[in-house]
C-alpha cells in the first residue's frame, strides 16, 4: 500500500510561478493540499497539527495582495509543513512530548517568520521523535509516522513527519531539524532531497533545542531546485542567533547546471569498507553507482580517510544527551506544559517530569547528566569534544584535496516498525550523519534509485564549512544521473 | 576621633572607613589566639538598560513580571545574546582590580529551582573575564581577588506558608523581572583576616563600582550582595580548616557582627572538641547569629559546560586600550590626592569619597579655596549634600572666611543658605549685612576693654597659660558682644596676641 505522492500538486518552484502570475491562486492550492492531507493524513500520520484554518487564512491574504500587484515573495503560495520543534506563535508546539501538550508559543520562529515573509503558507506541525532523540519517529507521544512509500516500515527520524508530509504530496516543501542526520536519513527513507546547512547558516532562534551544538534546521523537497530555493529563503543572519553566520545566504540555486567537470570528489574509505557494520549491500551499489555517475559527468573519484568517522558514533551520544540534559532541564512544570501535584516543589518538578518524558528522552538526559557530572566530565563530555575537534582537522586536511565527500546516507534502506527496538542498533543507522553535526559542515541526501526491496535510497554528498554551493551543484548533477529531476 | 581646632581628623588614624557607620561589632572579638580566615563573593548587579542576554529593561521595582520576554523566561526555542555593555563593564572592573582581562567563555551551572527560568544559570566557570587581580584597602593590606566573572541573576521568589523556605511553602510566587539581570561576581582569595577589613574590602570595591558608574550597589535593594566564606585557625598556623558560607547580609555593618559571630562560633566549636560542617548558613540580622542552611556535603554537582549558545568572548586589543584609556580615578587616587590637597587623614579622604563629595572637593580646592577648611565644611556642615552649592561659589565663600571677610559663624551661615537656595557668597552675605570689620574699629574696641580690665589683661598676658587661656576667651566674648558677633574669632585672637608683645 502506498501513499506516495511527492509533488502531488507540483514543486514549490512551479506552484509559486503560477501563483505570481495569477494563473493559480493561493487559495485554491492551499484546499487542494489540505483536501489531500484529509484523504491520507489518516494512514500517514505526518502531523500532530494541520494547521487548516491559519493556512485558509494566510492564503485568502496573500490573495489579495496579489491581486494588488505586490510581489509576495519567492515562495507565493506553496504550502509547507513545519516539524513540531519550531516554535509558531499562537500555535501548538509539542516536540511531539506530552510534557509540551497544550502549549502555545508567544512567538515563532525566525525560520518560520522568513518562510511567511517569502509568501509560504504553513500547513502544519508534523510529528517527530519526541524532542528529536530517534530515528524513526517511532518515539513520538503522540503515535508514529508511516512511510508513505510503504505503510509498514518508519518514515526515519527525528524529522519523520515531514519527510512524510512531503513524499505523500502533503506539501511540496518541509522544515526538519537535524541534529544528527534527522533530516537527511528521513530524505533519503521517503526519496527526497534532505538539506542539514552548514552549522549557524539558518538561524536556530524558536527551534526548541536537543543538542544546541549540533541542530541545524533544513528542508525536505522533492528536487534539488526547490530545496535550493527553500535553503535561499531560510538562510542568512539572523541577530537572534549568536552562533549565526554573519553572512547573507549563500546563492545555492546559482551553479545547480554548472555540472561537476573537473570537480573532485572524495570516498570516505571508513565508510564504504568493513569497518563499520550493517552496511546494506543494496545501498553500497547505489553509492557506488553515484560515484560512476559523478565520474561520468567528468568529476574525479577517489578514496579518502577520516580515521576518527568511526568513533563519530560514540562522540556524539556524549555530546548531544550532555547538551540535551541542560536544555530539557527547563521541562519542570513550573512556568508551561505539563505540571502533576506533588507535595512541594521538588516532587512537582519530579512527577512532571517523570510523567512527561518517554523512556528515550529520560535515558538520555540520564546519559548526559552522567557524562557531564563531577568526576566524569573529563572522560566523557571532554573526551568526545576532542574526537570532534581532531575529526574536524581530519576533514580540513581531506578537503585540501577534495571538492566535496561522497557516502550514502543510511546504511539500509527504511526498516519496519519495530524493527530497531535496541536503542544501541537504531543509533548505528546515524553512523554516515553524524560527522557532518559534530564538525558542523553541511550534507544533503539525494535520492539515487531504489533498494532490492523497492525502496527509496540516498546518497549523502559533504562539503567543508559554507561549501553549500558546490554541495548543491553535485546534488542537482547526481539528480539528472539518476534521471529524477521534476 | 577628631581634633576639635579643625573638625578633621589626624593624619593615619583610624584605618577604616565604612560607608554605614551602623552600630559597632557588639560580638566579641575573636580569642588572640586564633585567627580568622575569611573570603568574600561579592555580587554587583550592573546597571545596563536592558539585561545580559534579551532587550528587556533591567530596572529594579516595576510591576512583577512585566520586564519579560521568551529569552529571559527561557521559553522552549528561545536563545541568548549577550550584551556588550555588559561585558565592557566586566572588563572595566577587572581591570580597576588589577585583574588580567582575557578571552572568556560563557558556561552553563545546571541546578533546578523554579526562580531560574532554564534551570541552568549562564555564568562563567575555568575562562572567566577577569582573573588574579588585587584589591588595596585604605591601610595598605593587599586583598587578592581570584575572579571577577559575569552572570546572570535570578527572578525573585516569594514562598507563602510554612516556614518560608521553598521546601515547607504551601505556594511561591515568582517575578522573573530580574531573570537575567547581569551579574559581575567577585571572588576575593581568603586573605581577609579581621571582621574590620572585610568591612573595609566591601567599601573599598562599593567605592570603585560607583566610580566606574557600572552599578548602584546598593546593599538594601540586593544590588550588591555578599557572602562571606568563613573558617579560623590557631594563629601561627597556615592550615585551612572547614569553611561555612554566610549569607543573607544585608548591610557592611551586618557583615562585620556576621564574621565574628560565625568565627565565634566556629572557635567555640573546636574548643568543645567538635568542629564545624561544611554548609551554607544564614545571617538572621535580628537574632544577631547564623542559621544553618543547606548542607555543602550533599552539594549539588552543576555539570558545567561551555555555553553552546553563545560565542567565546574575545576582546580584541582596541577595546582593552579603550578600556584603560576611559578608566576614571579610583577612590584609592582620589583619596591620596585629597589628603595632600586638603591636608586631612585617609579616614577624612575615605569619608568624602564615600559620600561622593570629593570631585567637588577638589574642584572647590582647584579654584582656589584652602583644602582644610573645604573639608571641614563638607564633612561637618555639609554631611546632607552640597544642594545648591557650586566648587565655585564654594570656593568664593571659603576665600572670603580665610580673608577675614566673613567669620566662620557668618561662614557657616551664608554656606547653610548657599546650599539650601543657590546664589553667591557676597550676595548673601551682603543681605545679612555681614560686613568685614575694620581692623582699627576692632583696636579701639580693644583699647577700651584694656583701659576697662586692667586686671584681666595682666592675667591674660601673664605666664599662667590655663588663666591666659580663660582670660582669652573673656576678651573675644567681650568683643563679640560689642559687634554682635561680626567680628572675626581669628582676627580678634590675632589682635590680642599682637597686643600682648
Amino acid at each position: 500500500m502506498t501513499h506516495a505522492q511527492p509533488a502531488a500538486f507540483g514543486t514549490a518552484h512551479s506552484i509559486a510561478a503560477a501563483v505570481r502570475s495569477g494563473e493559480r491562486t493561493a487559495a485554491s492550492v492551499v484546499d487542494e493540499h489540505l483536501a489531500r492531507i484529509d484523504a491520507a493524513e489518516g494512514e500517514v500520520n505526518a502531523y500532530n497539527h494541520v494547521m487548516a484554518a491559519e493556512a485558509r487564512a494566510a492564503a485568502a491574504d496573500l490573495d489579495v495582495r496579489i491581486a494588488a500587484g505586490e510581489d509576495v515573495g519567492p515562495l507565493a503560495g506553496v504550502p509547507v509543513t513545519l516539524k513540531d520543534n519550531m516554535c509558531t506563535r499562537g500555535v501548538p508546539t509539542t516536540c511531539s512530548s506530552k510534557i509540551l501538550e497544550g502549549w502555545h508559543p508567544p512567538y515563532s520562529a525566525t525560520v518560520v517568520d522568513r518562510l511567511a515573509a517569502a509568501g509560504a503558507i504553513a500547513v502544519g506541525k508534523a510529528n517527530l521523535d519526541e524532542f528529536a532523540m530517534g530515528s524513526s519517529t517511532e518515539n513520538s507521544a503522540f503515535g508514529p509516522t508511516r512511510n508513505p512509500h510503504n505503510l509498514g516500515t518508519v518514515p526515519g527520524g527525528s524529522s519523520g513527519g515531514s519527510a512524510a508530509a512531503v513524499a505523500a504530496g502533503f506539501s511540496p516543501l518541509s522544515l526538519g531539524s537535524d541534529t544528527g542526520g534527522s533530516i537527511r536519513q528521513p530524505a533519503s527513507f521517503c526519496g527526497l532531497v534532505g538539506v542539514k546547512p552548514t552549522y549557524g547558516a539558518v538561524s536556530r532562534y524558536g527551534l526548541i533545542a536537543f543538542g544546541s551544538s549540533l541542530d541545524q534546521i533544513g528542508p525536505f523537497a522533492t528536487d534539488v531546485a526547490d530545496a535550493a530555493l527553500s535553503y535561499e529563503v531560510i538562510a542568512g543572519h539572523d541577530e537572534r542567533d549568536s552562533t549565526s553566520v554573519a553572512q547573507p545566504a549563500l546563492a545555492v540555486s546559482s551553479k545547480l547546471d554548472a555540472g561537476v567537470e573537473g570537480l573532485r570528489v572524495g570516498i570516505i574509505s571508513e565508510m564504504v569498507g568493513g569497518s563499520i557494520e550493517g552496511l546494506a549491500p543494496d545501498v553500497l551499489a547505489r553509492t557506488t553507482a553515484a560515484a560512476d555517475a559523478l565520474v561520468a559527468a567528468g568529476a574525479t573519484v577517489d578514496e579518502c580517510s577520516i580515521p576518527t568517522s568511526i568513533h563519530g558514533i560514540a562522540a556524539y551520544y556524549m555530546v548531544a544527551p550532555a547538551e540535551a540534559s541542560s536544555n530539557l532541564a527547563r521541562f519542570d512544570g513550573v512556568r508551561y506544559g505539563l505540571r502533576e501535584d506533588g507535595n512541594n516543589t521538588a516532587a512537582m518538578n519530579t512527577a512532571s517530569r517523570t510523567a512527561g518524558f518517554g523512556d528515550e528522552v529520560k535515558r538520555r538526559i540520564m546519559l548526559g547528566t552522567y557524562a557531564l557530572s563531577a568526576g566524569y566530565r573529563d572522560a566523557y563530555y571532554g573526551k568526545a569534544q576532542q574526537v570532534r575537534a581532531k575529526m574536524a582537522e581530519e576533514f580540513a586536511s581531506v578537503y585540501e584535496r577534495f571538492d566535496v565527500l561522497l557516502t550514502p546516507t543510511a546504511p539500509s534502506t527504511a526498516f519496519a516498525f519495530g524493527a530497531k527496538a535496541d536503542p544501541m542498533a537504531m543509533y548505528l543507522n546515524d553512523v554516515y550523519t553524524i560527522p557532518s553535526n559534530l564538525v558542523g559542515h553541511p550534507a544533503i541526501s539525494v535520492p539515487f534509485g531504489a533498494g532490492d526491496d523497492g525502496m527509496p535510497i540516498g546518497v549523502q554528498v559533504l562539503a567543508p564549512l559554507m561549501g553549500e554551493v558546490v554541495m548543491f551543484q553535485v546534488a542537482a548533477e547526481l539528480e539528472r544521473a539518476a534521471g529524477g529531476a521534476a | 576621633m577628631s581634633d576639635a581646632s579643625t573638625g578633621v581628623s589626624a593624619s593615619g588614624m583610624a584605618p577604616v572607613v565604612m560607608i554605614d557607620r551602623g552600630p559597632d561589632i557588639h560580638e566579641p572579638s575573636i580569642p588572640d589566639d586564633w585567627e580568622l580566615v575569611c573570603g568574600l563573593e561579592v555580587h554587583v548587579e550592573l546597571s545596563t538598560a536592558t539585561k545580559l542576554f534579551c532587550g528587556c529593561a533591567n530596572a529594579f521595582g516595576a510591576e512583577p513580571n512585566t520586564n519579560v520576554c521568551p529569552t529571559c523566561l527561557g521559553l522552549p526555542g528561545s536563545l541568548p545574546v549577550i550584551n556588550e555593555k555588559a561585558v565592557t563593564d566586566a572588563m572595566r572592573l577587572g581591570r580597576a582590580l588589577n585583574c588580567t582581562v582575557q578571552p572568556a567563555v560563557m558556561a552553563r551551572k545546571n541546578y533546578f529551582y523554579p526562580d531560574m527560568p532554564k534551570d541552568f544559570q549562564t555564568s562563567q566557570y575555568d575562562k572567566p573575564t577577569n582573573e588574579n587581580g588585587w584589591l588595596d584597602l585604605p591601610d595598605g593590606t593587599r586583598i587578592n581577588v581570584e575572579r571577577a566573572h559575569i552572570e546572570e541573576d535570578t527572578g525573585k521568589s516569594t514562598h507563602v506558608g510554612g516556614d518560608g523556605r521553598i521546601s515547607s511553602a504551601e505556594y511561591s510566587l515568582i517575578d522573573y523581572n530580574r531573570a537575567g539581570v547581569p551579574l559581575l561576581e567577585i571572588v576575593s582569595r581568603p586573605d581577609i583576616r579581621t571582621a574590620e577589613e572585610a568591612k573595609a574590602y566591601v567599601s573599598e570595591l562599593r567605592g570603585i563600582v560607583l566610580a566606574l558608574g557600572v552599578s548602584d550597589a546598593r546593599m538594601e535593594e540586593g544590588s550588591m550582595r555578599v557572602d562571606a566564606n568563613i573558617s579560623v585557625r590557631p594563629r601561627g598556623t597556615d592550615e585551612l580548616r572547614l569553611r561555612c558560607e554566610v549569607k543573607n547580609i544585608n548591610s557592611i555593618s551586618s557583615l562585620g557582627r556576621a564574621i565574628q559571630h560565625e568565627a565565634n562560633r566556629h572557635i567555640d566549636l573546636y574548643l568543645t572538641g567538635d568542629r564545624p560542617i561544611q554548609e551554607t548558613r544564614h545571617w538572621d540580622e535580628e537574632a544577631g547569629r547564623t542559621r544553618s542552611g543547606r548542607s555543602k556535603e550533599d552539594a549539588e554537582d552543576y555539570r558545567y559546560f561551555p555555553e553552546p549558545d553563545l560565542v567565546p568572548l574575545e576582546p580584541s586589543a582596541e577595546e582593552l586600550q579603550a578600556i584603560d584609556e576611559s578608566m576614571p580615578q579610583l577612590p584609592a587616587a582620589i583619596r591620596s590626592e585629597l589628603m595632600t590637597a586638603a591636608e586631612i587623614g585617609v579616614e577624612d579622604a575615605g569619608l568624602l569619597v564615600d559620600r561622593g563629595d570629593a570631585v567637588f572637593a577638589l574642584e572647590a580646592i582647584g579654584a582656589g579655596a584652602d583644602g582644610s577648611r573645604v573639608a571641614v565644611h563638607l564633612i561637618n556642615n555639609l554631611a546632607d549634600g552640597v544642594g545648591a552649592l557650586t566648587p565655585a561659589s564654594f570656593a568664593e565663600l571659603v576665600a572670603m572666611e580665610t580673608g577675614g571677610d566673613l567669620s566662620s559663624t557668618q561662614t557657616k551661615e551664608v554656606l547653610a543658605e548657599m546650599a539650601g537656595t543657590g546664589g553667591s557668597a557676597k550676595d548673601i552675605a551682603a543681605a545679612k549685612g555681614f560686613e568685614a570689620m575694620d581692623t582699627g574699629e576692632l583696636d579701639g574696641l580693644i583699647d577700651g576693654l584694656i583701659a576697662d580690665h586692667a586686671d584681666e589683661w595682666s592675667r591674660f598676658c601673664g605666664d599662667d597659660e590655663g588663666d591666659a587661656k580663660k582670660m582669652a576667651g573673656f576678651f573675644t566674648g567681650q568683643i563679640m558682644k560689642a559687634t554682635r558677633g561680626q567680628a572675626d574669632g581669628k582676627v580678634v585672637a590675632q589682635l590680642l596676641n599682637a597686643r600682648k608683645g
